[in-house]
């Protein structure tokens, strides 16, 4: 091995680095989202923190979640967002306010929500290993395809008709809009 | 650190917090529809963490992680389609403006 488990002379080991980096990576992207005025680099900032929670799913020992991570989220929810963006943007009235007016009152609640997740997550005993397990793919499959297949055929039932209403939906009706075209 | 689970799920709470405040503060549409991705995206995290450090839940986990994306993504397509519907009428993406179901 090249390299090992831990940085030389601290005793601290390199999936804490990677862990510290990519959670730090996680939080700073989703505050910006959530912060920024310009809402495209709102849209941007998604997918940088899309990308660094695929990484924390890779060292996971989850490589399937994380391929469908990218896939889905970075290939198809990040671009439809982009694009709806680009749908919406007003030229002439960008939004002087970027925050509702109970914006305080959003941020305690908040708080208070992640506070009382935080505190029961650490008065809790949870009945884990203290080891990161590796999951194969192929037991995923074998699972996917025996025991859940009923809720797999309902999600591509589920994913037919959400495209169909989609497009239904956000279509545009002839002959109706056609006064009022910027 | 990284190899306990407390710590995965105590960043994922934090992810969750944050989404809320998005969806509860903003006033784009499209805001808060990136803010649901983000929960949604904490709670996936939740699922694959207990699935990474407890033994009988290894395989389930991820595949009940697939199925949220899944949903996620049919969520996403459904919503997008709808803010772009109410666009076409109200020429506003701003929730606040959207006062009334029809015009």
């Amino acid at each position: 091995m090249p390299i090992g488990d831990s940085i030389p002379f601290t005793g601290i080991s390199w999936d804490d680095v990677l862990f510290v980096i990519l959670a730090a990576t996680l939080l700073v992207s989703a505050l910006l989202v959530v912060t920024l005025r310009d809402i495209i680099r709102c849209g941007l900032s998604l997918t940088v923190s899309f990308a660094s929670l695929a990484g924390i799913y890779v060292m996971l020992g989850n490589p399937l979640i994380a391929a469908t991570q990218v896939l889905v989220y970075i290939g198809a929810i990040s671009v439809l967002i982009l694009f709806a963006i680009m749908l919406t943007q007003t030229k002439n009235a960008p939004s002087k306010l970027v925050f509702q007016t109970q914006v305080l009152v959003a941020a305690v609640a908040a708080v208070f929500i992640g506070g009382v997740i935080i505190a029961t997550i650490l008065t809790t005993t949870w009945p884990s290993g203290g080891q990161r397990l590796w999951t194969a793919t192929a037991d995923v499959a074998h699972l996917l395809f025996h025991d859940y297949v009923l809720p797999f055929e309902a999600v591509s039932v589920l994913l037919t008709a959400a495209v169909v209403g989609g497009v239904y939906l956000a279509r545009r009706e002839i002959g109706k809009n056609e006064g009022d075209k910027p | 650190m990284s190899n306990s689970l407390d710590s995965y799920l105590v960043l994922s709470a934090l992810l969750f917090a944050v989404g809320s405040f998005g969806f509860l503060a903003r006033r784009n549409a499209i805001s808060m529809l990136m803010s649901i991705e983000l929960m949604i995206n904490a709670v996936n995290l939740t699922i694959v963490a207990f699935g990474a450090f407890v033994e009988p839940l290894k395989t389930h986990a991820a595949v009940i992680a697939l199925i949220v994306i899944a949903v996620a993504a049919a969520e996403a397509t459904v919503g997008l389609a709808i803010i772009i519907a109410i666009y076409r009428n109200k020429k506003t993406p701003l929730v606040d403006e959207y006062d009334a179901m029809s015009q």
